[in-house]
This record gives C-alpha cells, sequence and structure tokens, in this order.
C-alpha cells in the first residue's frame, strides 16, 4: 500500500507566543518547533498500515527550510521518503492544498493521511480540501482504522459519540488523538534518517483568497478572586455566583 | 449580498449550534444588505423547518432525500452546492461544530472559495468581509480579511446567541439534489457512550476534574456537582489518558472546545492546552489544593482546599439554594 502523510511543523505547544511588530506573524526565532501533534498520530497509523500491508510511507511537508525538520522527524519515526514543497512565505489555507494536492495527484496513492488541524493556525481544513481537490473520499477526525481490501473503515469522533464510515481507496483521512500512541523516534532511526531521499518541489504561486490583517494577544480575563479556603469558603462561593455572577 | 447558512440538524432535531449560525449570518446579511438563505438537509424537515421560522430566514431551502438522512461529506457537500448554485450565495456560513468542521473545507474547495473557519465575530465594511479568530491554541487571536469570492465561513459554537428575529414571511423552498453515485463514504453506524448524555460542548455548566481526584471513583463528586447544575462533566487530559474518563469529555486543545457560561475545574493544574479548551467559557470556577496553580490565573472565583471535600460541600449548598 502507498501511502502519502501530510507533516507540518508548528511551535511547540507549551511555548509562550511574542508576535511579530507588524503584528502579522509570531517571531518563531525562539520558539521551539515541533512536528504538529496531530501529524504525529498520522504518522504513527501510516507506519503501521505498512507494517501490515507492505508498501512505502511518503510524508509530504509545504514550507520554507523549517519543513525540513518535520520531514526529518517523520522519516526518523520510519517514513521512507519525503517530498519539501519550497514555499519561502506562507500560502492561505486553500493555497496550501492546492498546492499539496498538485504534489500527490496521479502518483498512485492508496491513502492519504493528514492531522485533525495543525496546532498553529487551527483551521482542520487543509485534508478535507485536499481530497475534494483530488475528487478522492475522505473521513476527518478518526480515532480508529481499519484497512481491509480496497476499503477502509474509520471511526469519526464528533461531540455526542462515533460515526463509523467506510469508504473505498484511494481516500484521506485526517488524525485525531486516540488513533494510536505514537512511537519515539529511535538513536538509529535519527541516524538513517539522515540518508533518506528528501525531494524538493516548487510550486506554482497561487493568489491568497485571504489575508491576515492583524494578530493580537487575546484579552485577558479580570484578575480573579481567591474566595478562601476549603469547605468554609463555600458559602461565600455561593453567594457570589448567585448576586454577583448571576450564574446559579 | 446574499448570504446562504446552513443550519445544522441531527436525527430530526435542530442543533442549538445551528440556530447560532443564523443569527451570525443574518447580522451579515444586515450588513451587506443581502438576503438571507437558509438551508435544512435530510428527511422530514417540516417540523425543523417550523422552527427556524423566527429567527431572520428570508428563505429556507429544503434538501429533502433518503441519502441524506445520516451526515455524509459528499452528500452533503453536494446540497450545499445545489443551494449555494440556487440562492446565488457568495457567501456561505456553518457553525464550526465537528459536523461544520469537515463540511466547510469540503465545500469550500468545490467553490474554490476563500475560507475563515471557526471565527468569534464577524464584520463587513465597505465590501471587505473581515473575521476574528482564536489561533495558536487561543494563545492569539487573528484577525483574517477574505480578499476573494466566494467565501466560507465557519462560526465557533456559543460564540454567537441565537437571537429571536422578525422578517417579513420565511418563504419554503424544495431543493432537489442528485446525488447519484456521489456518496463514496458513508455512515454506517452511530456509536454513542450509555444514553444521550447531554455534551460539553453543548452544556451550560460544565464541571470539570483533573489529575487532583485521584481517581477515577471520586469522579461521582463531580457527576453529582455536574447533575446539581444541570450541566456537563468534562475532564483534563491527564484524567483521560489514565483512561478514568473517556476521551469524549476532554476539554482542550486535543480535546472539545467548550465555552459554557459557568466552568468549574476542579483539580486541575490549568495547563496553556486545557486553557485553549475553556478560556472562553464566562464564569470560570477554579477548586485546587496548591494557591499557585496557574489555574487562578484565569479563573474568576477560586476556593484553595482539596477537592474531596470543598465539592460535596458546595453540591450541598447549591441543592440547598433551589
Ligand atoms: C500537544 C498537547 C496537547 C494537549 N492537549 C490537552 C487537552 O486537550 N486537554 C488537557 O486538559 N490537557 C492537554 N494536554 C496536557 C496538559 O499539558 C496537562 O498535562 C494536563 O492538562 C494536566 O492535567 P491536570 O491538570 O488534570 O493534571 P496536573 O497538571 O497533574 O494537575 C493536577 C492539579 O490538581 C491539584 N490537586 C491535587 N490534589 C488535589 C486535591 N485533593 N484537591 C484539589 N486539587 C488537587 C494539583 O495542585 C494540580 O494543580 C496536552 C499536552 C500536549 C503536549
Ligand atoms: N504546510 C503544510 N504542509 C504539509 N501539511 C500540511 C500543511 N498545512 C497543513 N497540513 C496538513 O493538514 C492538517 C490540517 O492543517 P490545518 O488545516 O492547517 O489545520 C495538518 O495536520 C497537516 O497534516
Amino acid at each position: 500500500m502507498n501511502i502519502a502523510v501530510l507533516v507540518k511543523l508548528v511551535p511547540d505547544t507549551e511555548a509562550s507566543l511574542k508576535i511579530s511588530g507588524d503584528r502579522r506573524y509570531i517571531d518563531k526565532s525562539d520558539v521551539n518547533l515541533v512536528l504538529n501533534p496531530f501529524d504525529e498520530y498520522a504518522v504513527e497509523e501510516a507506519l503501521r498500515l505498512r507494517e501490515s500491508h507492505g508498501g512505502k510511507v511518503v510524508v509530504l511537508s509545504l514550507g520554507g527550510d523549517e519543513a525540513v525538520k518535520a520531514l526529518r522527524n517523520s522519516l526518523a519515526m520510519g517514513a521512507d521518503e519525503a517530498i519539501h514543497l519550497v514555499t519561502p512565505t506562507g500560502l492561505d489555507i486553500p493555497g496550501t492544498a492546492g498546492a499539496l494536492a498538485g504534489a500527490l495527484r496521479d502518483k498512485g496513492f492508496d491513502l492519504i493521511l493528514a492531522g485533525k488541524q495543525a496546532v498553529d493556525d487551527d483551521c482542520g481544513a487543509v485534508g478535507p480540501m485536499v481530497a475534494e481537490m483530488l475528487d478522492i473520499p475522505h473521513i476527518s477526525t478518526i480515532v480508529k482504522l481499519d484497512v481491509d481490501g480496497g476499503e477502509l473503515t474509520a471511526h469519526r469522533e464528533i461531540e455526542t459519540g462515533i460515526e463509523v464510515f467506510r469508504t473505498s481507496l484511494p481516500a484521506l483521512v485526517t488524525a485525531q488523538k486516540g488513533l494510536n500512541e505514537p512511537r519515539y523516534a529511535s538513536l538509529k532511526g535519527i541516524m538513517m534518517a539522515k540518508k533518506k531521499p528528501v525531494t524538493t518541489i516548487e510550486p506554482e504561486a497561487v493568489t491568497a483568497r485571504t489575508e491576515v490583517v492583524q494578530l493580537n494577544y487575546p484579552p485577558t480575563r479580570p484578575p480573579g478572586k481567591i474566595v478562601g479556603e476549603g469547605v468554609e469558603a463555600v458559602p461565600e462561593l455561593v453567594r457570589l455566583l448567585k448576586e454577583e455572577a448571576k450564574v446559579v | 449580498m446574499d448570504i446562504l447558512v446552513y443550519i445544522e440538524s441531527r436525527g430530526g432535531k435542530l442543533r442549538a449550534a445551528g440556530l447560532e449560525a443564523v443569527s451570525g449570518a443574518r447580522k451579515l446579511a444586515d450588513l451587506t444588505g443581502g438576503k438571507l438563505n437558509a438551508l435544512l438537509i435530510g428527511t422530514s424537515l417540516d417540523a425543523m423547518a417550523g422552527e427556524v421560522e423566527g429567527y431572520g430566514v428570508d428563505r429556507l431551502l429544503l434538501a429533502e432525500h433518503p441519502d441524506l438522512e445520516n451526515y455524509s461529506p459528499e452528500g452533503h457537500r453536494e446540497a450545499l452546492l445545489a443551494a449555494v448554485q440556487e440562492s446565488g450565495a457568495k457567501l456561505v456560513v456553518m457553525s464550526a461544530s465537528a459536523l461544520g468542521r469537515d463540511l466547510g473545507p469540503t465545500v469550500a474547495a468545490r467553490l474554490d472559495a476563500a475560507f475563515l473557519p471557526d471565527c468569534i465575530s464577524v464584520e463587513y465594511v465597505e465590501g471587505r468581509l473581515t473575521v476574528t479568530r482564536p489561533v495558536y491554541a487561543g494563545r492569539c487571536i487573528m484577525t483574517l480579511a477574505a480578499t476573494a469570492w466566494p467565501a466560507v465561513v465557519t462560526l465557533r459554537p456559543k460564540a454567537f446567541l441565537a437571537a429571536p428575529r422578525e422578517v417579513a414571511a420565511m418563504e419554503r423552498l424544495p431543493l432537489s439534489v442528485s446525488l447519484d453515485g456521489k456518496i463514496r463514504a458513508r455512515m454506517l453506524e452511530f456509536l454513542t457512550e450509555a444514553g444521550e448524555k447531554l455534551d460539553v460542548t453543548e452544556a451550560d455548566t460544565v464541571v470539570s476534574g483533573g489529575r487532583g481526584m485521584k481517581g477515577a471513583e471520586n469522579f461521582q463528586l463531580i457527576e453529582e456537582l455536574a447533575e446539581t447544575l444541570g450541566g456537563a462533566v468534562g475532564a483534563s487530559r491527564a484524567v483521560v489518558d489514565a483512561e478514568w474518563r473517556p476521551h469524549s469529555e476532554q476539554v482542550g486543545q486535543t480535546g472539545k472546545l467548550v465555552s459554557p457560561t459557568l466552568y468549574i475545574a476542579c483539580g486541575i493544574s490549568g495547563a496553556i492546552q486545557h486553557l485553549a479548551g475553556m478560556r472562553s467559557s464566562k464564569v470560570i470556577v477554579a477548586v485546587n489544593k496548591d494557591p499557585e496553580a496557574p489555574i487562578f490565573k484565569t479563573a474568576d472565583y477560586g476556593i484553595v482546599g482539596d477537592a474531596m471535600e470543598v465539592l460535596p460541600a458546595l453540591t450541598k449548598a447549591l441543592k440547598e439554594l433551589n
């Protein structure tokens, strides 16, 4: 089975972020960048499928030089090949999806995996968009995947439960937490990753359909108060919730 | 500019997020001076159509088809595309619910549209659509503008209030959708945990427990408090990973986004990834035995103490209040 995985490098979720002077970007100079956590699940699932079905796992990332780190990390986990779509300046979401779809088209992939969302832009859109652009079915936010013959069954997580979907291959799925426990790259994996091929592609320029006007820090919540300690504070808390906050 | 809003329903019932999207879309229709078209998808839509009345919809399109009873990305996509065609809408609005997060990009790709997901505010000034949306798990708010039409916008649940609104008269129109061979990914079944539990994303009150609850058995205290308040139970990732609670209850970056009126965090430290899922709650209460716990920085009211003692007392006091 030939599997493609879309991976992106994002700021570590713990990092405190600094907005750039022009207020349109995050200053990435001091931020630890990591493989998007949802993409780790996607890579892990691809590796497991390769282990049981054979084939190869190709990882793709679109971005500047930093994207290579996402690819190397995925190769170190065990992916076979990597493709870097070089775009020094970021594209908007349809642009990103279009460039990735262009690189995937007619390459004979049976399955494409992406993350549920990238924890930087938090869009959760690139996966379904790529599927539509390739005209293949997709199932997003999955927590379980079974592939047999030319079909797959996936558990899609929604607010109130799990929707069990079935579709034919080729297809695209996006990974949610719960799908698996990603492996750590071994030392050997890290060494081998350095020797694995990374192909570079320059996608065609596209016109953006959206423009970032500004980034701001979220409004700070007014300072709260410690009502008191232990059980003795309960009556006062209830009074505040009733009379001040008016929520009970 | 004419607008199309998709009103989400499940199992023949409107979803709260669906009517919220209608109100968000109504605002845009007022700002653009356009008509508000709305779309219901499924089977037996008449009863739901009646409920939409009074929320400011000018024209309601009804896409009825046996194959549209359950959600499928391709089936719903076809209905949406037919409705866009019928209405001539240049702007498509829906909720950023689990369904909308899937359908929004699907439709946007087919329309070759600008995509503005998970918005908490929308504006239309001098022909320019501008939205704000949380990014980096809520550590920043992005102001994003569409520079091309059409555009697809999804609205974060609970960021917009479903508000009654009179319009002259709501016209109803059946919409025929051709699905021949279009649906390749189909839902086989729906699995849901014991009964129709109130979901954390829909509850007005959420009582969440973290590792400080010490064990799965102590979540009974959380459940009792949630029940007293008519709310839902939430959990931190630490307790979901420990398998004390199901993943469906996890609040945060890798779990669910909630914005209830009241959020009570018990034995939760307040890690950034947890805050990402609940910081937009209206009132936040924290119970934690460590006065230095970061959650107290975000909470409106805090009690420093042992949750095992504070929770029963709080439940009791609230019961007496009612
Ligand atoms: C990529 C990524 C994604 C993540 N996504 C999420 C997410 O979606 N949701 C999420 O919650 N976390 C998420 N996390 C994990 C997050 O970083 C924290 O590890 C987690 O939220 C901690 O859970 P906790 O507060 O329950 O546990 P702890 O951090 O262990 O906190 C327990 C708290 O309980 C208090 N306590 C102890 N005993 C008592 C007592 N008897 N009474 C009262 N208080 C007591 C302690 O003082 C402490 O503050 C994510 C992490 C990463 C790296
Ligand atoms: N620049 C990119 N390069 C490769 N994959 C990407 C890129 N951006 C997004 N993706 C994939 O799409 C998923 C969802 O991203 P997003 O729609 O940006 O939230 C990610 O988890 C990745 O799998």
